[in-house]
């Protein structure tokens, strides 16, 4: 199942590795970070709890680029 | 500018004007740097943050951590030197954060300016409630709603007129400005705009299924599907950052130390400010931010010109296309059959077709239909009698009391008349009249006015063959090839066999080059699938073919293919230029760096300045206009 959620991140760079977090994130399947219209579109695994991964996958991205949010 | 960006500005300013101040007042020693560390803290505080934050968590390696490690690096190097120049540091810091201020606002503004030239999307419908019109939000407007638009204003949602006539302008949709009429029964798609009168419509999809929102969200996700290009950069700049960081420390501890062994002085600190000039070269921003800004401007100057492609990678795939195969009918020819000569004729040729056209009034097939609309007045069926249909030969009636024959060459010769054959190619409808020889009518799928025209640019845009496949007879199919200027004919295929064709030319390519397919996107949806590259046409208000395509060309100009491919290799030259240049200017600055010719002013142009002139470089994808 996929789901689109809008970020916010200031650098291309940075959403690059947003990207790579949220994409080894567990219960993500697949993660595709838009930059350009600053949107993640995570492609979840069967069965997978979507509110918590998400809560995971916000924590995730901040780890990595602490200036991002990530709108569930 | 939004708020962040505004309160970055100040920061920028103050920490400038602080610093240009400092410049005049003289200090030294302890009460110098607590002055100068001010405008240092002012513009880069969040970096320093950011950077001792990255340090907690592990993640050593990012920008904040390479300008950090430069800047504090350059001010120690000043207090242990004693030369008190603190400025270099401050510059840098100054420097970088200009340049992601110029990076977020202009990609800020371009993203804006390619969403506005996208936005198609309708603010309100007018929905009739008790005699007055409410503006009602087009979500909420159900399928079967009476909606009234008004001239000037957008259609909001597909559906079919029930009242008034007007002319629309679809440039919107198709990039095309040539108005359209439109009356009562017609289909409508929203995206238009209505013109001239008002236009009562029932609505027949919910807002979520129209053309509108189906193209928005098909743009709008495409720059989500990346292309190689874009992973390549983002492989690219996870191995340069942690490679230029390393070759970093190995340059400040390697020299001075080979330097002691061999009994020179060491020198550490013109390497340390080499290996600081390093990591401000390091950050890959410039790299990364251009890209895919490049393929957004791309695929937004394409769908302003009525052209939508569905990802960034197939825009790439369509610029390395060297083979078009096309799909006859449709997308050369216009795919419906019309009257296209008159021989021999005895009389006036309005009035063979008059005749054949009243003789064939009862049949449905295609060709009768074609002569009726050649005609183009209403049929008076009183004028016609003893219809007889000769199945599969043609049919025999009376009109206005002369014994009219009209069919193949089977029937003339079963009618002892003798028929005068056609060169022509096209089915061929011999007429008699009282027994005598009248004249024959050809029927044929006219091609397209631009499609030679078409073929011509393709060649010009880099297209090394064009292919035709065709279930038609060798006759029609070689003659339309050979007006047109196709490089290789398949004929007499069925569905399936085309699938076969465009496979085993996918077989046939070894260079790299890729196999587009057009088609009409109506029956040749595997086909479109199974091609590298799928261009469906004339799709406004196809929902199978916007499925099954991955470029689509909202109307049915061929002369769009050209446009299409034009477009996506501008982009993909932008992106090249960029790659190259971005990459290019790095290394050199990293070289002079390296043998102490670069400063660390140098060092961040290379940074800062680079990314400015990529990001401008980008967003000339957007102008398609004169492709």
């Amino acid at each position: 199942m996929k789901k689109t959620y809008g970020i916010e991140v200031d650098c291309a760079n940075c959403a690059n590795k947003m990207e790579a977090a949220a994409s080894k994130t567990e219960g993500v399947k697949a993660c595709t970070v838009n930059f350009m219209m600053q949107r993640m579109i995570v492609e979840f695994q069967d069965g997978a709890d979507r509110s918590a991964v998400m809560e995971n996958v916000r924590r995730n991205c901040k780890r990595v680029e602490s200036d991002c949010e990530v709108f569930i | 500018m939004n708020r962040k960006q505004r309160i970055m500005l100040i920061r920028i300013l103050v920490s400038a004007a602080i610093l240009a101040a400092l410049s005049f007042i003289p200090s030294s020693g302890v009460l110098r740097f607590i002055l100068y560390m001010v405008p240092y803290f002012i513009v880069g505080y969040d970096i320093l943050l950011k950077a001792i934050k990255g340090i907690l968590r592990g993640q050593v390696l990012d920008e904040c951590f390479l300008m950090a490690s430069a800047t504090v690096g350059a001010v120690a190097l000043a207090i242990y030197e004693g030369s008190g120049d603190y400025t270099e540091a401050i510059a840098v810091m100054l420097f970088y954060q200009t340049g992601e201020l110029f990076q977020s606002y202009a990609v800020d503004r371009s993203r804006r300016n390619i969403t506005e030239l996208m936005d198609i999307r309708p603010d309100y419908a007018n929905v009739e409630k008790d005699g007055s019109l409410v503006k009602a939000d087009p979500d909420d407007v159900e399928p079967g709603t009476i909606i009234v638009v008004q001239p000037g204003e957008k259609v909001p949602i597909d559906g079919v007129v029930v009242e008034g006539t007007s002319t629309l302008n679809t440039s919107a949709l198709t990039g095309e400005s040539l108005p359209r009429d439109i009356a009562a029964g017609d289909d409508i798609i929203s995206g238009s705009i209505n013109m001239t009168g008002v236009l009562k419509i029932r609505t027949t999809k919910e807002f979520g299924e129209s053309t509108v929102s189906k193209i928005l969200d098909l743009v709008e996700n495409a720059s989500s599907r990346k292309s190689k290009s874009e992973d390549f950069i983002s492989k690219f700049a996870r191995i340069y950052t942690p490679a230029v960081c390393i070759s970093a420390l190995v340059l400040a501890i390697i020299p001075p130390l080979v330097n002691l062994i061999i009994g020179n002085p060491a020198g550490w600190d013109s390497w340390i400010y080499r290996a600081l000039t390093f990591l401000v070269i390091s950050c890959p921003c410039a790299l990364v931010i251009s890209i895919p800004l490049s393929f957004f401007a791309g695929i937004g100057g394409a769908s302003n010109a009525g052209v939508l492609v569905k990802g960034s990678n197939y825009l790439e795939t369509l610029s390395k296309t060297k083979t078009v195969v096309f799909d006859k009918t449709g997308t050369l020819t216009r795919g419906v059959f019309e009257v296209s000569g008159i021989h021999h004729s005895t009389m006036e040729d309005g009035k063979l077709i008059e005749y054949a056209a009243l003789a064939e009034s009862a049949s449905s097939h295609p060709i009768s239909k074609s002569l009726q609309k050649a005609y183009g007045k209403a049929i008076d069926r009183n004028r016609v009698k003893d219809i007889e249909e000769i199945s599969g030969n043609g049919v025999t009636a009376t009109v206005d009391g002369h014994a009219i024959a009209c069919g193949n060459e089977r029937l003339m010769k079963s009618l002892g008349i003798e028929a005068i054959p056609c060169h022509s190619v096209g089915t061929i409808i011999h007429i008699a009249i009282d027994g005598d020889y009248a004249g024959h009518i050809i029927i044929s799928d006219i091609i397209k006015p631009n499609a030679a025209e078409a073929i011509r640019r393709m060649k010009e845009a880099g297209v090394r063959k064009t292919v035709m496949l065709t279930g038609d007879t060798a006759r029609v199919a070689d003659q339309v090839a050979e007006a047109l200027g196709i490089d290789e004919v398949y004929r007499n295929l069925l569905p399936g066999d085309k699938v076969e064709k465009v496979e085993s030319l996918l077989m046939e390519s070894h260079d790299g080059g890729k196999i587009a397919f057009v088609g009409d996107g109506i029956n040749d949806a595997p086909v479109l699938r199974r091609a590298d590259i799928g261009i469906a046409m004339g799709a406004m208000g196809s929902d199978a073919a916007i499925e099954a395509a991955d470029v689509v060309l909202m109307d049915d100009d061929p002369l769009k293919i050209s446009k299409a491919i034009r477009i996506s290799r501008r982009c993909l030259r932008i992106v090249y230029q960029n790659i190259v240049f971005a990459i290019g200017v790095k290394l050199i600055c990293l070289l002079l760096g390296a043998i102490g010719f670069a400063s660390m002013w140098l060092a961040i142009f290379a940074d800062v300045g680079v990314m400015v002139i990529a990001v401008l470089n980008a967003i000339r994808a957007l102008f398609v206009k004169k492709l």
